[in-house]
């Protein structure tokens, strides 16, 4: 058997010019009254990718699922799906089906109704039904809970259910709506996985819209970071952490250290940066900055080093502080640094062996290093 | 101390309905059962045996001796009780029926609103309870009359040139007890429509239902509990209706109501009428029991 994760690396439709996209919204507009939900939002979803629309609520994430499912008509704008343009479709003519974020099961029905219920609605032969249903319960693993009603199952149950009911017609794309929302972190995890391996098994697009950004990264192929009706970037979850395109994107997905400064000099690939605080870097970057521009420096926590002695690269890219918070996480601890300017920096390290030597304590003088690489510049 | 207070002041919130029944619903049933039993004479009260407390116990149990089933026995031999009890039947179940059909739309109707004007829709459904009943029924008369509004109406707009008679008709009760009752009919539909979950429907139509067979489907069935209720609320009384049948139905019009109220005032015959409301309440029962059953039912499954 082929690993999943060879398939899943060699997979990048988007970077193909070629290849051509199954979903398309192309400048699409909702309004609802005078408020604007997708703001002339264009976007490309290939065959068989595992799509994550991620904000904060409001953003306008959950607008366009609905309007892949034809519950929301756009203001402007079309959706393309599979060639054929969506514009007054109705939800029951779409080739999509949706798993909701209540589930939204059929509380009157067994599992085994409700998996059939689109089956039934089709006029499929009743000795197909019963053979699909089967093949979903098998699928979601809940061959036992056949005949019961969805108030006697558990939280994940009833997530199972209405997946394999949103799965059973098999439809070219399956949009879910916050699918593991409702699930406590443990399940959460392992879920995250099954759905992920259930989509390469079954070779179908989802999309999927949540405000969890881990989630997004974790099953994700690409993501696109959304906010107030506008999609801020889209590219594969590494990217997105370690080259987002905006202060936005920065802050938004994990823990990031922002430095405010102005562009000093530029030189084959990299640029000087003077900070606000007064603590001068020099990073990598092939942003075109000119000299005098406003500009700031994202770094992530766990790529700022903690040291008692300044490093030998002091001043450049290091500030001396004193150890303000410290959070043991068990995995990693999270320090809080105070700079001398007020600044608190957050650094992560990771708890690699069981029993630290003299471990950093609280008020303790230390020193914050990065190497030239470790973060990325942004316009402002 | 607190918690045996709270003890005792449980149990006395669970007393209150229960002597609530049996002070307004239980005694008062034993009295007419009891009626029901006896003879009629010509006296006050106008049935024997009358019960003296000063007889003490063997004087009570002497009367007892006295008890017959002869009223029951009387009311098979005559086909006018059992006629009444199947006409009320059947009126009934073509009000409730009809009663139905209309508030329905008019609760889905209600429950589709936006959640701002829905509290001054249910106002408007409650409100003609502040007028008496007696005199909404009386203002059918006048419309529904050969001389009334309606034909009025009906003939200035040229749809009739001869007046419809519909007053004193049974179709004239069937518009009396939908109107009257039709509130019994909307709320409990309301209540059970409200608070669905509407992506339900949204689910039915993504799993390609129309909205019309996402109706069937899913919206009917669930709100089939709020139905139920709704049936028996309005089926229970209008059997038993009397102001409605006598106000606006004709002479003919046969409802167990009537019949017995004409035992009890104009031949004042109580051990009769007594035993008429017994086998009435017996009657209707068995939809109460089949309204709590559902009710359970419904109530086990968690909405």
């Amino acid at each position: 058997m082929k690993s999943l994760g060879s398939i899943r690396r060699s997979f990048a439709p988007w970077a193909d010019p070629t290849s051509k996209p199954f979903i398309s919204f192309k400048n699409v507009t909702k309004k609802f009254g005078d408020f604007i939900a997708v703001d002339d939002l264009s976007l490309n979803i290939y065959t068989r990718e595992f799509f994550a629309l991620l904000g904060a609520s409001g953003c306008g994430k959950s607008t366009l699922l609905r309007m892949l499912a034809g519950f929301e008509q756009p203001t402007s704008g079309e959706i393309i799906l599979d060639g054929q343009n969506l514009a007054g479709i109705p939800p029951y003519r779409r080739p999509v089906n949706m798993m909701f974020q209540s589930y939204a099961l059929f509380p009157h029905m067994t599992v085994e109704s409700n998996i059939a219920f689109g089956l039934k609605q089709d006029g499929m032969p009743k000795p197909d039904i019963a053979e699909r249903v089967a093949q979903m319960l098998k699928l979601v693993k809940l061959e036992k809970f056949a005949k019961r009603k969805p108030h006697q199952l558990s939280g994940g149950q009833r997530q199972r259910v209405a997946l394999a009911r949103s799965l059973a017609k098999r439809p070219k794309v399956l949009l879910l709506d916050e699918p593991l929302g409702a699930l406590d972190k443990k399940l959460r995890e392992e879920t995250q996985f099954e759905l992920m391996d259930l989509q390469q098994q079954l070779g179908l697009t989802f999309v999927v819209v949540t405000h969890d950004q881990e989630e997004a990264m974790t099953m994700a192929d690409r993501i696109a970071v959304m906010s107030q009706g506008k999609v801020v970037q889209v590219a594969t979850p590494a990217e997105i952490y370690e080259a987002p395109n905006s202060r936005f994107v920065a802050d938004f997905i994990g823990d990031v250290n922002i430095f405010d400064g102005t562009v000093a000099a530029t030189e084959d690939g990299r640029v000087r940066v003077e900070t606000a605080g007064g603590v001068p870097i020099r990073m990598a970057s092939s942003e075109k900055l000119s000299t005098g521009t406003r500009a700031a420096v994202a770094i992530r926590p766990e790529k700022i080093r903690v040291t008692r002695e300044a490093p030998q690269h002091a001043p450049l890219n290091a500030a001396e502080g004193e150890i303000w918070d410290i959070g043991y996480l068990g995995d990693m601890t999270v320090f809080h640094i105070r700079l001398k300017d007020g600044k608190v920096i957050k650094a992560s390290s990771l708890n690699a062996v069981r029993a630290v030597e003299d471990p950093l304590g609280y008020d303790q003088q230390v020193w914050v290093s990065f190497g030239e690489d470790a973060g990325v510049v942004l316009k402002d | 101390m607190e918690r045996i207070a709270s003890a005792v002041a449980s149990r006395l919130v669970i007393i209150v309905p229960y002597a609530w029944l049996l002070f307004f619903f239980l005694v008062p049933f034993f009295i007419v059962f009891r009626i029901s039993l006896s003879q009629t004479v010509i006296a006050m009260p106008p049935y024997t045996p009358v019960f003296d407390l000063a007889g003490g116990l063997s004087g009570i149990l002497e009367g007892m001796r006295e008890f017959s089933v002869d009223n029951y026995v009387w009311l098979t031999e005559d086909v006018l009780y059992f006629n009444a009890y199947v006409s009320s039947l059947i009126i009934a179940a073509v009000s409730t029926f009809l009663t139905l059909l209309i508030g329905y739309p008019i609760a889905y109707g209600m429950a589709q609103a936006p959640r701002s004007i829905r509290p001054t829709l249910l106002m408007l459904v409650i409100l003609p309870f502040w007028t008496s009943f007696l005199i909404r029924v009386y203002a059918w008369i006048a419309i529904l009359k050969p001389e009334g509004l309606l034909n009025q109406f009906l003939i200035t707009i040229g749809v009739i040139d001869q007046p419809l008679i519909i007053l004193n008709t049974n179709w004239a009760i069937y518009i009396g007890i939908v109107y009257s009752y039709l509130p019994f009919m909307v709320l409990p539909i309301y209540s059970a429509l409200e608070k669905m979950d509407h992506t339900l429907t949204e689910a039915a139509q993504d799993l390609g239902c129309t909205p019309i067979t996402a109706f069937w489907r899913v919206t009917f069935p669930l709100s089939l509990a709020g139905v139920v209720a709704g049936c028996l609320l309005v089926f229970i009384p209008a059997v038993g209706e009397f102001v409605i049948p006598d106000l606006l139905g004709g002479s003919e019009t046969l409802m167990i109501g009537k019949t017995l109220w004409n035992e009890f005032n104009s031949n004042r015959d109580w051990p009769v009428s007594s035993a008429v409301a017994t086998i009435l309440l017996l009657i209707l029962v068995l939809p109460i029991v089949y309204f709590q059953n559902v009710q359970a039912k419904a109530d086990s499954e968690g909405r």
